[in-house]
């Protein structure tokens, strides 16, 4: 089979350093190629030069066999590649149907040419929707679509604009296990059209089941690349850190002690959680599992003191809570949420910055903020999360990949000592390596009395970290395990519990 | 997720849509409740009348807020482009045809000059339009010398004149609301604009061209607010040097309040409409009313205030609408 695009010694520096070098590979026309590899190393500067965004430094790419030299995101799209990302380029104020046909509109006839012929625009949209088994009307205003729908929406414009090749970056992220489900068979119906999928995710079991082939880029080279029934999920991670990884999650340092840290009773929020109650203990980490929508990441922002609860106690080390959520904080609460670009991180502020920020108070001073003691800090937790990172004091969040970005969320928490961490889906979007890393600062902190409440959507972490796991579904606490009862099953089981589905898909909002 | 039903969406777009039409309506009943005869017909049309001022230069402030950015200048430029054709006219003998032409292509050139800074030289549009704002007044100021300018009696025959019982500036008013409307809903240039608006990194790799959008809508407003300053100049017939001082605020209070948003990408030529015939209704009833005419700026931003804080209210409410539900209430 004919490769429909090419790399060849390909490289490309950022200031000096490589991000990518060396890089020779064929990407097989009509089959779907997996790409993996932790973050930094090298996917995403790649994908910025099939795109457009970046230019190489070195070497050159073959699109149909002519060099190919993308100046624009633009010219990468009328090449007929196609990215779909996890955050999708779509405009939600528009129409599902003006989103597919934005660049090149159908126009009305005659003295009327200028105008959008909305009739013609509506009819191709339904047929392109059809293609893909999307049932939603083409005269709908995006953000009322749900996550899932809307990425259906972004492969549409795909096929619209006749991609040959489409790339899709972690595109299961924001879906429920049904979205997901579509995904895939969707993406079955690409390749049986003859399209070419690039397929990159850090979810290696989908990366298996999707590809015909499959990549393993590391600190911006290709270490290793063949058919995908030669890979099992070992070789994939060892090729990805390049060697074992014996244990992803820590032994944990110490037991839980039994002074409760955190006792919620009777908590409630009319249509969002009803009557939960539950306790977090000195060192102790508690899962909570549920599906997407069973209310995890609202009762954390309860907690937190975000939104309002109608009725209820939230006590902190015995303290009844009741302020919002500057007081808790203060009283020592902390909260990593799901969302890191947008609540979690000043994206364009240093990573210093970042780090000194929940702990802003205890480094002024009378002479105004001491930025000594603040850049001690900061190389002080560099070392404590392992930081990949250049120098804290002039790189901004943003330039970081999503795994060290995410330790900067976590981090930045630790100087300020919590007595209760919420950890809302930590390592989504996060390597294999991170992920490990991640675990680690959780662990410890629970070893020096902290209590954490970790919301997670993967079981497999849930039941490799936590003490115990409290399961959610539709707004309610169902189940709860101690560490010896955990099963996959089990756990499932009690997560569908009250009925298959959610009373309602998410439209829009945040997840959880 | 096929059997969603559609009903959310009708309703949130209804709410979004009726709010400030219902402010507007309940401003006219409260004025009219206290002099009814702010309700006759001539008062009405009088304040239609005197909202096409404010109203066709919000048309063109609506465009640039699509694209979240903001055009301070407009004040000026009701000044300065009638005043380029008013010295034409006395100078050059220029008929009232051809100084309405001169005047909006000046407000064009006016515009495109805010368009160089901001899309050009990547100035923040804020910022470039408060220093255009003085720059095009400042100029205005020393080709006069801060006189008065006294134009021709016959553009007052253009300014006063009614086709069929209405009165020119509000067939103006009428013609640039419509034009507006079908280039934003119905062109490929006004779906780029709200595209623009809502994620401009994204138009930028859907391959739109961002830069004549951005560029466009200032030109736009340029050309809209000479317009709005001619209309207003040819029922007066004179040009003083604080002419259209302050009116940026008007302007803007007018889209604003007509619904288009400030961070870009919602709004339509309805919302320069709904709120500068909002904004004249306050005015006008408040002198009906016979209040202190020292107390009425007072009064007109308590309203806007109110009217604002409303509209706060109801996005709060339609993202609450919008917010999922994990478990039915009451269960």
């Amino acid at each position: 089979m004919s490769a429909i695009l090419r790399f060849e010694e390909l490289g490309k520096d950022w200031f000096g350093v490589p991000a990518v070098s060396n890089l020779t590979l064929d990407v097989p026309e009509g089959q779907v190629l997996g790409l993996i590899g932790e973050n930094g190393a090298g996917k995403s500067t790649l994908m910025n030069m099939i795109g457009g965004v970046t230019e190489p430094t070195r070497g050159r790419m073959l699109w149909r066999g002519r060099p190919y030299a993308p100046a624009s995101a633009a010219e990468a799209s009328a090449a007929g590649i196609a990215f779909i990302h996890q955050e999708l380029n779509l405009f939600t104020n528009l129409t599902v149907a003006e989103n597919l046909f934005i660049d090149g509109f159908p126009r009305r006839g005659g003295l009327l040419r200028g105008l959008i012929d909305r009739g013609a625009m509506q009819r191709r949209a339904a047929g392109l929707l059809a293609r893909l088994g999307l049932d939603v009307p083409p005269e709908r205003t995006l953000d009322t679509l749900a996550p899932g729908e809307r990425q259906l929406v972004e492969i549409a414009r795909a096929l619209h604009r006749e991609a040959s090749l489409i790339i899709f970056d972690e595109p299961t992220t924001s879906l429920t296990p049904r979205e997901t489900e579509r995904l895939f068979a969707v993406i079955e119906g690409l390749r049986a059209e003859g399209r070419t999928v690039i397929y990159i995710s850090h979810i290696l079991g989908d990366v298996r089941r999707l590809s015909d082939r499959i990549a393993v880029l590391r600190d911006g080279r290709l270490v290793d690349e063949g058919p995908a029934a030669s890979f099992d999920v070992p070789r994939m991670i060892r090729s990805m850190i390049g060697r074992d990884l014996a244990a992803v999650f820590p032994e944990r340092t110490r037991a839980p002690g039994s002074r409760p840290v955190l006792e919620v009773t009777g908590l409630s929020a009319p249509g969002v959680v009803e009557n939960i109650s539950l306790t977090v203990r000195e060192g102790e980490i508690l899962g909570l599992f549920g599906l997407m929508g069973s209310g995890r990441s609202e009762l954390a922002r309860l907690l937190m003191g975000l939104d309002r609860a109608a009725g209820g106690e939230v006590r902190l080390l015995g303290r009844p809570l009741a302020g919002g959520p500057r007081d808790r904080v203060r009283s020592g609460m902390a909260f990593v949420t799901e969302n890191r670009r947008e609540e979690g991180l000043m994206m364009d502020a240093t990573i210093r910055e970042n780090l000194a920020l929940p702990g802003i108070e205890s480094f002024s001073g009378p002479a105004g903020l001491d930025r000594g003691r603040i850049a001690a800090t900061a190389e002080a937790l560099r070392e404590t999360v392992r930081l990949k990172a250049g120098d804290l004091g002039r790189q901004p969040v943003r330039a970081l990949s999503g795994g060290n970005q995410q330790k900067v969320v976590i981090g930045k928490w630790l100087p300020v000592r919590p007595r209760l961490l919420i950890l809302d889906e930590p390592t989504r979007g996060v390597d294999v390596g991170a992920r490990s890393e991640i675990y680690a600062i959780a662990d410890r902190l629970a070893a020096e009395g902290a209590g954490i409440l970790m919301i997670s959507s993967e079981m497999e972490e849930l039941m490799g970290l936590c003490d115990r796991i409290a399961v959610m579904s539709r707004g309610e606490i169902v189940a709860e395990f101690a560490r010896p009862a955990f099963e996959e099953r089990r756990l499932l089981a009690a997560a569908f519990r009250s009925g298959a589905a959610p009373a309602s898909e998410p439209a829009t909002g945040t997840e959880g | 997720m096929s059997a969603r039903p559609l009903a959310p969406q009708s309703t949130i777009d209804l709410a979004t849509r009726a709010g400030p039409v219902l402010i507007l309506v309940v401003i006219v009943l409260v004025f009219g409740l206290l002099t009814p005869s702010f309700l006759a017909a001539e008062s009405l049309s009088n304040t239609a009348k005197q909202a096409s001022f404010i109203g066709i230069a919000a048309v063109g402030m609506v465009f640039v807020l699509l694209t979240a950015g903001i055009d301070l200048s407009v004040g000026s430029v009701m000044y300065l482009a009638p005043l380029v054709a008013g010295l034409l006219m006395r100078d050059a003998g220029l008929g009232v045809a051809a100084a309405l032409g001169v005047c909006v292509l000046t407000g064009a050139a006016l515009g495109a000059l805010n368009a160089l800074f901001i899309v050009g030289l990547r100035v923040v549009p804020f910022v470039a339009t408060l220093a255009t704002l003085f720059l095009f007044r400042g100029f205005g100021a020393w080709l006069t010398q801060s006189r008065q300018l006294d134009f021709p009696d016959a553009i007052r025959g253009f300014g006063l004149a009614s086709v069929l019982g209405v009165p020119v500036p509000i067939l103006v008013f009428a013609a640039v609301a419509v034009a507006a409307h079908v280039v934003l809903r119905h062109t490929a240039f006004g779906r780029h604009i709200y595209a623009f608006g809502n994620d401009p990194a994204a138009a930028v790799k859907a391959g739109l061209p961002v830069r004549r959008v951005q560029a466009a809508v200032y030109v736009i407003s340029g050309t809209l607010a000479a317009l709005a300053g001619f209309v207003v100049i040819s029922q007066i017939g004179r040009l003083d040097a604080g002419f259209g001082r302050g009116r940026e605020f008007d302007v803007i209070a007018a889209a604003v309040l007509g619904g288009a948003s400030l961070f870009g990408g919602i709004g339509g030529a309805g919302s320069a409409v709904i709120g500068a015939l909002t904004i004249q209704a306050v005015k006008a009833g408040l002198v009906f009313a016979g209040i202190n005419l020292y107390l009425q700026p007072l009064i007109q931003g308590a309203v806007i205030l109110f009217a604002v804080f409303f509209d706060g209210l109801r996005e709060a409410r339609l993202r609450a609408l919008r917010r999922r539900v994990i478990r039915p209430r009451g269960v």
